[in-house]
């Protein structure tokens, strides 16, 4: 808890209006509404370019207890929009922890509110869907945000990646290891980049809009197509790089966003979800061994699952064993695979890491 | 696969008489067990001594006896009865060792009885503590530093080698029976005297004392296609010297970060997989060093534990039953979340509110009894207590302990000045959270406290949060309090009758009741439902709160 007197407010695109206290940046900020369900590693979350132009509810009641430290972050910035929380602390406790949530928050200009009931307001979404929303401790006049609300633009449709993703080229691990492996950055995990580095490949991670000609010129053993945010269907530029990398019949290995750029390129159509899965719990079985894993989520598109069924050239690796949605898709005709879920789970369990290996493996 | 049709009936092993460090749970876990069993068309019958239990009753098992817990009476019940199959997972220690000796005799082979839910070598490597270490060395998790000694002699020679403070755990003993620690050379001679007494094979185990390292309890579910879940972690807020039993613990874990978690989780499912191949619960327990986050594990149960118990409680993920089912062959992915129904039972819980278990003492009805904790359970039951916020669940989990107290503070207030409460709270026991609320109080500040306590900061942060509200309080009268500081007092879960004795004028609880009635204040009821609110629930429960 802070001990902020500043009122906050919270207005949803159907009118639900809810007052907190002020926490983080004193703005104003407007975004998708989501909530996640993990109970650790809220600093990883928040610096998830797949998060960008959330507003986030975490579900968990207390937020920032062992403070921000220079290490846990999946990118150089914060990626949500604003955090709406029920308490969330200034005060902390951690031996590395090197500053407060809030001055973090306040830091990378993120508008935050606590004191909100967390719990009726999640049932909320999860019965009405994923919706616009705005949140503000400088504006409190209800018809004043419902006019900035209004021009936000609806994540239906919308091409994010290009935003998060890295302008200039860069390397990352020994350009002497045995493997290379070129990235395509949509809004890439730092530590999905890690976990390839240290399974001994160099990469180079490329732009979102470098064509498919110039990542080729990398000569790479494999491609990896990275996570990322918004509408996978208005990002027509990537299904087509997809498509040509494709044609090279290299290992390639998709990542959330990335899978459903796979799965576009093999004319499966994408859709939007009614409020997606996000936290550390999503449980999901990798049917061609019958293993199961708790799995890390962050997703509001998915793919169509009747598309992915009636492809002759695509193969189901992995479901969800809560809706049975597609998690994991395998070309039958060509080296390459992909998941919906997050393998290199920061934050989350390290059930699904094998994949990298399997990935690399592809490659020897 | 489904279930194992070759099992058609099966017998549960009760935990015996209650006792302190094994209470009502293992007759909670015997029943859940029992329903969960017949619900399969699996013939139950039941062995306990105890009669005075739900597990007991006539409705619960297909035959029940209320027999000692020896191998005589197990096999008067292998003769009069086909049994397929033991499940020992359900009752504790008590029946883990009953299990092992009938194994000893011979009994489940001349019977032709399989063990289900764990197997023998596993419950003699998690009892044995040089095993367990020697084991944890094989797979490279981390222990404290220890040597098992069989003699007195030895002890000493292990003492002297490993240095102070060292704790001696006998071996195969309930609730730490026997052991404690030893904090210099004076404490040592009585100390092994003591342990090797209440070792039935006069073993203890010489360990290193990792005192004031945080201590965490995680919660495992395994079937037999070797799927792991983590159903809940526990953190207790007393850091290691305190038995967990006697430590006020909170879920989910609340100064963890995830790169930690993992790390634990990562080990934790390491070590049951050691253990060997079985399908059922398990309990593992690690301390972790706040100066590195070095982690090192404590124990490890493999069975339904006293933690398990709370751990379904405080998740809704209904432990015990799905062990049954485990245990008789299913896997967690064929079966369903009990609590959405529609949901899958191979996930692990999401917790949107925060659960504080408060240990129930009775040191009052037994005068001159010794009443420091440390690692023999000395509580004679507990509470549990649900808040949205760490603040409202230990105080209702104060609220419910039955005694004087209405909350943090207001039990029989300490007339201790400051320096001596300091020195006070450096002992734990029995009051020790009261008297650090009693220190914030007068102004000592949390970093003396925490040095004092060695209890982690965020906890004590939350503890000044109660008094900063309750200081606010008490510069107002019931007519002038204002509507804010009333409504935040009831989010950090103050009483009304906590209120009224806080304000400077005399109220009864029923005015602040009416007051906060007239502005609207009232209770909400929110669900504890597995999932954080991301599924409807067909069958939760429900706590109260403030909101809004």
């Amino acid at each position: 808890m802070s001990d902020s007197l500043q009122p906050a407010f919270l207005l949803l695109q159907d009118g639900t209006f809810l007052q907190g206290k002020a926490f983080g940046k004193i703005g104003t900020a407007t975004g998708e509404i989501c909530f996640n369900t993990g109970m650790t590693g809220y600093q990883e979350v928040f610096t998830d370019p797949s998060y960008y132009g959330q507003v986030l509810i975490m579900n968990n009641v207390h937020v920032g207890n062992y403070g921000i430290n220079p290490v846990d972050q999946e990118s150089k910035s914060v990626k949500i929009r604003a955090l709406i929380g029920r308490n969330l602390e200034d005060k902390f406790s951690r031996y590395k922890a090197t500053g407060s949530l809030d001055e973090y928050l306040k830091n990378n200009d993120i508008v935050a509110i606590e004191g909100i009931d967390t719990r009726s307001l999640v049932a909320h979404i999860r019965h009405s869907g994923a919706m616009n929303c705005i949140i503000s401790s400088e504006i409190t006049d209800k018809e004043t945000l419902q006019a900035e609300l209004d021009k936000v633009p609806d994540m239906d449709g919308l091409e994010l990646a290009s935003v998060v993703s890295t302008k200039e080229t860069y390397e990352v691990g020994e350009p002497a290891a045995p493997l290379k492996i070129a990235v395509v950055d949509y809004g890439v995990k730092q530590n999905i980049l890690t976990s390839l580095a240290e399974r001994g490949a160099y990469l180079k991670v490329f732009p979102a809009t470098t064509t498919a000609a110039e990542i080729k010129a990398f000569n790479a053993n494999g491609y990896f197509i990275s996570n990322g945010p918004g509408d996978p269907a208005a990002m027509r530029y990537a299904v087509e790089t997809v498509k040509e990398l494709l044609e090279d019949n290299k290992p390639l290995f998709g990542i959330c966003l990335g899978h459903q750029l796979l799965a576009l390129a093999n004319d499966i159509p994408t859709f939007k979800m009614h409020h997606g899965h996000r936290g550390l719990n999503h449980p999901v079985k990798n049917i061609t061994n019958n293993r199961c894993e708790i799995t890390t989520q962050n997703h509001g598109f998915g793919v169509n699952p009747e598309a992915v069924k009636n492809n002759s050239n695509i193969e189901i690796t992995h479901v969800n064993l809560n809706d049975e949605s597609i998690e994991g898709i395998r070309m039958k005709n060509k080296p390459a695979f992909s998941v919906q879920y997050h393998p290199e789970s920061t934050p989350g369990p390290h059930d699904s890491r094998y994949l990298f290996d399997e990935f690399i493996e592809m490659m020897r | 696969m489904p279930k194992d049709n070759s099992i058609q009936s099966v017998l549960i092993i009760g935990s015996g008489p209650i006792i302190i460090g094994q209470a009502c749970e293992f007759d909670y876990s015997g029943s859940q067990a029992a329903r969960s069993l017949r619900e399969e068309g699996i013939k139950v019958t039941l062995i306990n001594s105890n009669p005075a239990t739900i597990m007991t009753d006539p409705m619960m098992a297909d035959k029940v006896y209320l027999l000692p817990l020896t191998p005589e009476s197990i096999e008067q019940i292998l003769k009069e009865n086909e049994i397929d199959a033991v499940l020992p997972t359900m009752g504790g220690q008590t029946a883990l060792n009953l299990c092992i000796e009938a194994d000893e005799l011979g009994l489940w082979e001349k019977y032709n009885v399989r063990l289900i839910g764990v197997d023998i070598q596993a419950i003699k490597v998690a009892e044995d503590r040089e095993k367990f270490r020697q084991l944890m060395l094989d797979i490279n998790i981390k222990v404290a530093p220890s040597r098992v000694a069989n003699s007195f002699l030895e002890g000493k020679e292990f003492a002297q080698e490993i240095g102070f403070p060292l704790v001696i755990r006998p071996s195969f003993t309930l609730g730490g029976t026997g052991g404690g620690f030893v904090h210099d050379k004076s404490e040592l001679d009585e100390a092994l005297q003591r342990g090797l007494q209440a070792s039935p094979i006069h073993e203890v185990l010489v360990e290193k004392a990792v005192l004031g390292w945080k201590e965490f309890e995680l919660e495992l579910l395994r079937d037999k296609n070797d799927n792991v879940v983590i159903i809940c972690t526990v953190e207790n807020v007393d850091p290691m010297g305190v038995h967990t039993g006697d430590s006020i613990t909170v879920a989910p874990a609340m100064t963890l970060s995830d790169s930690a978690f993992q790390e634990m989780r990562n080990q934790a499912i390491k070590m049951m997989r050691s253990l060997g191949n079985f399908a059922g619960g398990c309990n593992v327990q690690f301390a972790i060093d706040p100066e590195t986050e070095d982690i090192i594990s404590v124990e490890i149960n493999p069975r339904v534990s006293r933690s398990s118990a709370l751990a379904s409680k405080a998740t809704g993920y209904p432990i015990a039953k799905i062990a049954a089912k485990l245990a008789i062959g299913y896997t967690l992915d064929e079966l369903k979340n009990q609590i959405t129904k529609t949901t899958s039972a191979y996930f692990e819980p999401a917790l949107d509110y925060v659960i504080v278990k408060m240990p129930r003492w009775n040191f009052d009805k037994f005068k001159g009894a010794n009443d420091t904790l440390g690692l023999q359970m000395k509580s004679v039951g507990e509470v549990m207590a649900i808040g949205r916020s760490f603040t409202e669940a230990i105080q209702k989990a104060c609220q419910s302990l039955e005694n004087e107290a209405v909350g943090l503070g207001y039990y029989g207030k300490s007339m201790m000045k400051s320096d001596e409460l300091i020195e006070y709270i450096k002992t734990p026991k029995w009051d020790r959270i009261f008297r650090i609320k009693d220190a914030l109080m007068q102004g000592v500040t949390i970093k003396t406290i925490v040095q004092a306590t060695r209890i982690d900061r965020w906890f004590i942060y939350q503890i000044q949060e109660i008094v900063r509200i309750e200081k606010l309080i008490a510069q107002h009268t019931l007519e002038n309090l204002p509507e804010e500081l009333l409504k935040e007092a009831k989010h950090n879960g103050f009483s009304d009758e906590q209120i009224a004795r806080i304000l400077i004028d005399r109220c009864t609880d029923e005015d602040v009741y009416e007051k906060r009635k007239a502005l609207g204040i009232t209770r909400v009821y929110k669900m504890v439902d597995t999932c954080s609110a991301e599924f409807e629930a067909k069958t939760p429960y429900f706590y109260s709160s403030f909101e809004g």
